[in-house]
């Protein structure tokens, strides 16, 4: 079996998050537009046998929905999805995000594309992964410009939840909104502490011993591989290409 | 009915409009946007309802542009709105940052006739202390210590898609997407772009019907075969990946963008079949 590739490792940490179950229940999951490793590891969930309904946005043909674009926020306000995934340009060590720009605003050094829908999402869905693959001092930094999205809430402002995790391309941490600070979970194989420390602009915690991200199991690459790629073959076609076409050659 | 040439679409809307555009995940005006840019229409305000994308960012380049109201502007896998980019970093546009449910929300009030809508979350963001325009106050159906934002009303002169048919009616026909009702709805004048015109009447077929808006709020209508070109329409015809590559590649600088504008805007260059 060809080597793990680091989107199947991600995937299938996403997947494992998307399943713990000291966290809320996930029966209905989000997935918003170029996510296609949320997307496989929400793929993933369902082919091992989870009941999840899934709505993804930007299936290039159909869509979740029959009253356009605005049911995604209807159903949200109303708690009926349990989870969604965010990422920014920027990501703080009390959870901020940034998806604005860097500068004064709106973004007059950097301008990223803008908020989309975060600063409502963030808020009222029960749980976020937060996802950036970049893990560097640029990204994750110590405050964000600009907040697109909290991380928390003043007391008495509405809100349902927040991040649970922050996924990169380097490591998993938790999230503890009571003291609003990131705790390493674990790094995937070739990195150690001291590089996450390295390539972290904000302070965070870490045990003694930080173990290795796990391996996708046996069962998760060879769905990762057939089913969950069939799945995602007609809207993500280059990261299907990218990331599985070297196996088939 | 009477169905207008493109052209004279495009003419209907005066400098500094406020002009409403559906995202790039369908319906978008692609040939229509290019009409404006090819009229040079001037100072429009935008709003991206609730993102913007390729249109947009090709009103902006040709100079077409004063404001955008939007949750984001961006080419989706390719990469960031290069002229929407340039712009910002040079102060020749200004940005009314917003969030995807409230610019949604800002038109469900339009469309009840109402002054005002509340939306949660948004606190705590940067994007409220950035919008005078929008208000928190002590919700007050509760006991108090609720704050809720509230959203104005959001009337745009125009809005402009590209609907799949027009039927003798004048309505037309958008499938599932009802968000384009709703922005229909909300504006004074909807200006359609369709790929054919049909007989009849679509509201009299129940399964037609709950894809069309009605004639009522359609102020235009024009015939512009794979209309929303490079973007996708429905089921009809599929995003044209390699054509919007081809022209963020292009807009990442001022001289590869009047190229793109000769090439596709001014020259009016056949669509590819």
């Amino acid at each position: 079996m060809p080597a793990i590739a680091p989107e199947e490792r991600l995937a299938a940490t996403l997947a494992r998050l998307i399943l713990d179950p000291s966290a809320p229940p996930a029966r209905h999951i989000a997935v918003g537009a170029a996510s296609p490793i949320p997307a496989a590891a929400c793929w993933l969930v369902r082919k091992l046998g989870h009941d999840v309904r899934l709505s993804l946005l930007h299936k290039r043909t159909g869509n979740p929905f029959s009253e356009g674009s605005r049911e995604l926020f209807d159903l949200t306000g109303q708690g009926r999805i349990d989870l969604f995934f965010l990422g920014g340009g920027e990501i703080d060590g009390q959870a901020n995000l940034n998806l604005v720009g860097i500068g004064d605003w709106p973004g007059t050094t950097v301008r990223f594309p803008g908020s989309f829908g975060s600063a409502f999402m963030y808020m009222m869905t029960p749980r976020t992964i937060l996802f950036r693959e970049e893990h560097s001092p640029r990204v994750l930094v110590e405050r964000v410009a600009h907040i697109s999205a909290p991380g928390v809430s003043a007391p008495g402002v509405y809100r349902r939840g927040t991040a649970q995790a922050l996924v990169t391309g380097r490591c998993v941490f938790g999230f503890d909104p009571a003291r609003t600070r990131f705790t390493l979970t674990s790094v995937h194989p070739g990195e150690s502490v001291e590089s996450v420390r390295t390539n972290t602009g904000f302070a965070f915690d870490a045990p003694e011993s930080v173990p290795f991200t796990p391996d996708p199991t046996p069962e998760e690459l060879a769905l990762l591989r057939g089913a969950v790629r069939a799945e995602m073959e007609e809207t993500y076609p280059e990261f299907c290409a990218r990331v599985w076409e070297r196996e088939a050659a | 009915m009477k169905a207008h040439t493109l052209d004279a679409l495009a003419a209907l809307v005066p400098d500094g409009a406020l002009l409403a555009l559906p995202p790039d995940n369908s319906l978008s005006p692609g040939a229509f946007a290019r009409a404006l840019a090819r009229r040079g229409v001037h100072d429009l305000r935008l709003v991206g309802v609730p993102v913007a994308g390729y249109a947009a960012d090709l009103l902006i380049g040709a100079g077409c542009v004063a404001e955008i109201q939007t949750s984001a502007v961006s080419l989706g896998e390719a990469g960031f709105a290069p002229r929407f980019s340039a712009a910002v970093k040079a102060g020749t546009l200004r940005v009314r940052d917003a969030t995807c449910p409230a610019i949604h929300t800002m038109l469900q009030a339009a469309e009840k006739g109402v002054p005002f809508m509340p939306l949660r979350g948004v606190i705590g963001s940067d994007i409220l202390a950035h919008r005078p325009d929008w208000r928190v106050i002590d919700n007050p159906m509760a006991d108090g210590g609720d704050p809720i934002v509230l959203l104005p009303a959001l009337v745009p002169d125009f809005v402009a898609f590209h609907a799949v048919m027009a039927d003798e009616a004048g309505n037309v026909w958008v499938g599932r997407r009802r968000e384009l009702a709703t922005l229909a709805h909300a504006a004074r004048n909807a200006l359609v772009t369709v790929e054919r015109l049909v007989k009849g009447d679509m509201l009299e077929d129940e399964r037609l019907a709950p894809g069309v808006i009605s004639g009522t709020y359609v102020s235009a209508v024009a015939v512009a075969e794979r209309g929303a070109w490079p973007i996708a329409l429905l089921d009809e015809y599929g995003f044209d990946a390699a054509h919007v590559a081809e022209y963020a590649r292009l807009a990442r600088t001022e001289d590869g963008f009047r190229t793109y504008l000769d090439r596709y805007v001014h020259m009016r260059e056949a669509v590819p079949a």
